[in-house]
């Protein structure tokens, strides 16, 4: 890589990642699905990505609660906040009230974070029939962000406060489609990974490379071989998520180590004259998978390019665990 | 779906008759195992009114019965029980463990003492079925009771040695498919020389155990001599799914020809069939803990070996492959061999 590339990357600040909503609208059930994380009441933050910490909190309910951290802990939860998860349970039965507390969730966030990015998740979606979810879901994004626009006008809040709303469900692919862009936004240097991941795929005849995020196996970056486009199955980052995850839940089961530990190095697999493939440990807070045409010795050329190319890639991982952080809440 | 297999045609095909109460849970077992149902969704079978026969190509092509709970077969003219026994094969007794048993217990009885004054060889094994949600004391108490009631009323009619096994069984985890492998290795014929290969091999690479699969079924038909458990199976049997569903997602669709002949040319000039190693697939995994790999080849298109190998022995693989190459040789002319003509 040029130095000139290398001074442009910046070192990125640690940012908090708050994941609100009312008790009960789901937020312990995604953070297990998708952290692998025990459901541990206790326990309200999970690390990933190395640095950065997701922080669980409840809104409304029990009011003393909230109102202490919406007052006294205000700063100190709100600050530094890279981003917002905002969890509507389309089921609750008093919208008004839910509003009215996401607004006060968005004042503080405003004030002491203008520039997080907020996604909205509207969740539980799958207790709609088929036919009404998007309708649903379209009029609870359009509530939201009328509940929005009203508050940043009357506050004089100068620009436009940018959500990125998601229907999801625990039951289906729409909870890994919502947090794959979610982790995506929270990878530094993305952009630089993107068209290294694209130099390394043409080098080493690849048809796909898939880079996950190593705790939650979600996709935060990949590319395809033009020969690659023509894999008929469309949602196969998803699948390779799913697969990925659920048999790192199994090796932990035959191992006895936690859910979220790491459970793997490497995979190697080589199908006869159809395909080859490998995943392995690439940077710190990654996995590599890349998917070749077959060959013994284009595979074997391939692991020795991508073992190369790993160090090119390390020191996009951002500041390790322990620098800068901050006391928690 | 099932297949109504043409009459006489099956001849000589291992069978496994499915019987039991009304809702013991035969059909569900019967389309986990064999058909890949999903064990939620057997909330939603119907009982079933006639025998369902499956024919299931495999590495030994067996067929599966799967009877209706009501009828009883030795009080209807209609069943020709010469040509449902005269097979080897096994009945298999699926008792449903939350609900009452005892009439199940009876009408299993009567059967067993029909069988064994014509067909002493047929294998009767029990499945202790629905064990999800039970306690492990609890379990081991109804196994008791069950065998203790069956060996009475055996005892009792003279025959003391009857081929009855017990397995307690739920299509919520392995132990299903667990039950299963043990009741096909005794219907294979020389199961004890694939075993002493397995055996051999595990010595000679240093593997911790390894288990011969029928990939369609994830039952395994063979393991070495170390005491199987379920936790090295699970895992076994995980790595399959794997397997399985990354190929379907990269291995299922053909690519072009004008790529393939790029991939043929420079710098490789080769043509991809001969830049193969082999042509089966080949597989590892190393696990963080203690490095260890997990290996599978497929032996052809219905079997595959996996293997858990010792810590750190990843290195080792390529003389690894080559002794695994030599086991999967042999696997090949053992199952030609004892092929039934
Ligand atoms: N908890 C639990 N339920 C099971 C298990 N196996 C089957 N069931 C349930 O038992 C019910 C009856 O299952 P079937 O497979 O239809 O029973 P059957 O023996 O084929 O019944 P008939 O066809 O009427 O003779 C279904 O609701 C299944 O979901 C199990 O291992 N555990
Ligand atoms: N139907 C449905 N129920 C869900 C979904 N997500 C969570 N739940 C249920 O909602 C309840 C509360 O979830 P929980 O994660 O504890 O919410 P939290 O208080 O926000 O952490 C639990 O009973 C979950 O099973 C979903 O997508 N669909
Ligand atoms: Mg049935």
């Amino acid at each position: 890589m040029p130095p000139d590339v290398r001074n442009e990357v910046k070192k990125p600040k640690k940012k908090k990642v708050l994941l609100m909503g009312k008790s009960g609208s789901g937020k312990s059930s995604m953070r297990s699905i998708i952290f692998s994380a025990t459901i541990d009441i206790d326990l309200s933050h999970v690390k990933f990505l190395g640095n950065l910490t997701l922080n669980l909190w409840d809104c409304g309910g029990q009011e003393a609660f909230t109102e202490n951290y919406l007052t006294q802990q205000r700063v100190h939860v709100f600050s530094n906040v890279g981003v917002l998860i905002y969890v509507f349970d389309i089921e609750s039965r008093d919208v008004e009230r839910d509003m009215a507390t996401y607004v006060s969730i968005i004042s503080a966030m405003v004030q002491y974070s203008p520039t997080a990015k907020v996604y909205v998740l509207i969740h539980k979606m799958d207790l709609i029939t088929m036919h009404a979810r998007e309708a649903v879901f379209v009029d609870r994004v359009r509530l939201v962000q009328q509940k929005t626009a009203e508050f940043t006008q009357a506050s004089g809040f100068n620009s436009e406060l940018d959500l990125i709303p998601f229907a999801t469900s625990i039951w289906d692919q729409s909870l890994y489609k919502a947090w794959a862009s979610i982790i995506h936004d929270l990878v530094p240097n993305l952009s630089v990974i993107e068209s290294q991941l694209g130099s390394l795929g043409t080098i080493i005849e690849a048809e796909e490379i898939l880079l996950f995020e190593r705790t939650s196996f979600l996709v935060v970056s990949s590319w395809t071989s033009e020969e690659g486009l023509g894999n008929p199955t469309g949602d196969r980052q998803e699948r390779m998520s799913n697969i990925l995850k659920h048999f790192k839940q199994s090796i932990s089961r035959f191992t006895g180590t936690p859910r979220n530990a790491e459970q793997f190095i490497l995979m190697e697999h080589k199908a006869g004259p159809r395909f080859s493939m490998f995943v392995c440990k690439f940077t710190t807070n990654t996995y590599l998978m890349v998917v070749l045409p077959p060959g013994e010795a284009r595979f074997n050329s391939a692991r020795f390019n991508c073992q190369i190319a790993r160090e090119s890639f390390k020191f996009l991982d951002g500041p390790t665990p322990g620098q800068g952080q901050s006391g928690r809440a | 779906a099932a297949e109504q297999a043409p009459d006489g045609t099956a001849k000589g095909k291992p069978r496994l008759l499915l019987m039991g109460q009304r809702r013991s849970g035969k059909s569900s077992i019967s389309s986990v195992v064999f058909h890949k149902l999903p064990p939620s969704e057997t909330l939603f079978l119907e009982s079933t009114a006639r025998i369902q026969k499956d024919e299931l190509p495999s590495f030994m092509d067996f067929q599966v019965w799967d009877f209706p709970g009501q009828i009883d077969i030795f009080e209807n003219p209609t069943f020709d029980i010469d040509a449902m026994f005269g097979e080897i094969g096994a009945l298999i007794w699926v008792i449903d463990a939350q609900d009452d048993y005892l009439e199940a217990v009876a009408r299993l009885n009567v059967t067993i003492l029909n069988l064994q004054r014509t067909y002493p060889n047929i294998k009767i094994e029990v499945f202790i079925h629905k064990v999800d949600g039970l306690s492990d004391d609890y379990k081991l108490d109804i196994q008791r009771d069950i065998t203790i009631r069956i060996q009475d009323e055996l005892s009792d009619n003279g025959f003391e040695n009857a081929p009855v096994t017990f397995h307690l069984t739920s299509i919520y985890n392995h132990s299903i498919f667990e039950a299963f492998s043990k009741v096909i290795q005794k219907l294979i014929p020389r199961l004890g020389i694939l075993e002493a290969m397995l055996t051999n091999l595990c010595r000679t690479c240093r593997f911790e155990k390894a288990y011969l699969f029928d990939v369609t079924s994830k039952i395994y038909i063979a393991t070495d001599s170390a005491p199987a458990d379920m936790t090295s199976y699970e895992i076994c049997s995980d790595y399959i799914d794997v397997i399985i569903d990354v190929t379907e997602v990269y291995g299922s669709w053909p690519r072009s020809e004008k790529h393939r002949e790029g991939l043929e040319g420079s710098p490789w000039n080769q043509k991809l069939e001969d830049q193969v190693a082999s042509n089966w697939a080949e597989s590892c995994m190393v696990l963080s803990d203690g490095n260890k790999p997990i290996i599978l080849r497929e032996v052809n298109k219905y079997l595959a070996l996996v293997a858990i190998m010792k810590e750190d022995s990843y290195d080792k693989m390529p003389l690894v492959n080559i002794n695994v190459e030599v086991v999967v040789q042999g696997l090949e002319e053992f199952f030609d061999i004892t092929k039934p003509k």
